[in-house]
């Protein structure tokens, strides 16, 4: 499962916990805003062998009926998985 | 069987970070966790890391995962696989993720102290050659030429004048069970090492190079390429320490011109062609070493 963004965002003092310590994988922003251009995969050309699913460091890459798709809500737009796919599947396009 | 993009887990243990763009640490967090697990333990001291991956309420780990003090990160691994043993708890692996100036200079005691112990954790250090999270100080592991803000490159002065220490075999002169190193570049070999270190008993170390495209001044889209051209040019070398001995995982057939590597990167852009000299003779004698002395 790929952590996902929750609806409740802790706010106020009293929703902070007391302890050191919180629930691991709590997501309450997208990092989608960083990014000026996004990875679109070509499901076409792409021949699923997961080399950009490997390489991405946000880990937002995902195998999907033997081929990938991208989370947007947290790819940073950084182009390694353009850059390591060895037949051009991946093209880079502006965001608006 | 090896394990590959097709046997690995397809669970995400490390998600929603705030590392740059292009990040190398990221990735070799990201990847051994996913060779961990979900029973994993992970201790991040300060450095990069924790930054990125714990900012209340964001947090990124899906795992169990906590930041220790900046020099007790083995200290801190000896206490969590301590106490869980005590609690009857034996699924599980205590993994720490150390910078470079975390482990080769500011953690370097309680890792030795955790080694001589044999305790049995596992402790990855993310190699990216410097001080990145405080604005790119050198560390130990910082590499002779490179430009950061302590080794300023000027005109008598260009850039740091000391070595990379060498602490992969300054880890394996404990005798610790197993050490490797590996490079982001070379990710299977990486999470091949991950999960032999993951079945072996005692203190395991993997020394992986994790390029930082903020601090060595390179796009964002070239963090893995030159993960693997530094191992490519005969810069880094991929090689495990295990019963007692050496041995090379790879051997490039050819180094790729050095000079390529050092001048894409702006920490490195100021080296003259005598300082490259320099780098590449200080090269030949590392792998005349090692083709003495590894298997
Ligand atoms: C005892 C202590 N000294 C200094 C700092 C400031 N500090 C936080 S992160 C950091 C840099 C860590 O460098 P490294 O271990 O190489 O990890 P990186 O940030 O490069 O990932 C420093 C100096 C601190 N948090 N605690
Ligand atoms: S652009 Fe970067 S973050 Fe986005 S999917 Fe590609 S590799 Fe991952
Ligand atoms: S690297 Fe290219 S071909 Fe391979 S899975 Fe990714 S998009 Fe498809
Ligand atoms: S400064 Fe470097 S190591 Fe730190 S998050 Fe950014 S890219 Fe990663
Ligand atoms: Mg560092």
């Amino acid at each position: 499962m790929k952590p996902y963004l929750r609806d409740k965002i802790p706010v106020g003092f009293e929703e902070i916990p007391d302890a050191p310590a919180y629930e691991a994988g709590y997501l309450v922003t997208k990092n989608a805003g960083w990014r000026n251009k996004r990875p679109v995969i070509n499901s076409q050309k792409c021949v699923g062998c997961l080399r950009c699913y490997m390489y991405c460091p946000d880990g937002v890459i995902y195998k999907k009926d033997g081929k990938v798709d991208i989370d947007y809500d947290f790819c940073k737009g950084c182009e390694i998985c353009r850059k390591v796919c060895k037949i051009g599947a991946i093209e880079m396009e502006a965001e608006k | 069987m090896a394990l590959n993009a097709k046997t690995l887990s397809d669970e995400e243990y490390f998600y929603g970070h705030k590392a740059c763009a292009g990040c190398g640490g990221s990735l070799a967090v990201r990847m051994a966790l996913k060779v961990l697990g979900e029973n994993s333990v992970a201790v991040l001291p300060a450095g990069c890391m924790s930054a990125v991956g714990f900012n209340f309420p964001q947090l990124c780990f899906s795992n169990n995962a906590i930041i220790s003090t900046f020099a007790g990160t083995a200290s801190m691994l000896t206490g969590i696989e301590a106490g869980l043993r005590a609690q009857g708890i034996t699924d599980f692996h205590a993994v720490g993720f150390a910078g470079d100036g975390g482990t080769a200079d500011i953690g370097i005691q309680a890792l030795s102290g955790a080694i001589d112990r044999n305790d049995n954790i596992i402790y990855i250090c993310y190699d990216n050659e410097a001080y990145m999270n405080t604005g790119i100080q050198k560390s130990s592991l910082t590499p002779f030429g490179a430009r950061t803000t302590t080794t300023p490159a000027g005109e008598n002065i260009r850039g740091n004048l000391r070595p990379k220490k060498n602490m992969f075999e300054i880890v394996a002169a404990h005798d610790i069970p197993y050490a490797a190193t590996a490079s982001i570049g070379y990710i299977d070999d990486f999470i091949n090492k991950v999960e032999k270190a993951s079945k072996i008993n005692g203190t395991k170390y993997i020394h992986v190079i994790a390029p930082c495209p903020t601090g060595w001044g390179v796009a964002t889209d070239e963090t893995v390429d030159i993960a693997k051209e530094v191992v490519d040019c005969g810069l880094w070398y991929l090689a495990e320490y295990e019963d007692g001995g050496y041995k090379l995982n790879y051997r490039p057939k050819k180094f790729t011109d050095a000079a390529d590597y050092l001048k894409r990167q702006g920490r490195f852009k100021h080296l003259t062609d005598d300082d490259i000299d320099i780098i590449k003779a200080s090269r030949d004698k590392k792998w005349a070493y090692i083709d003495k002395n590894f298997k």
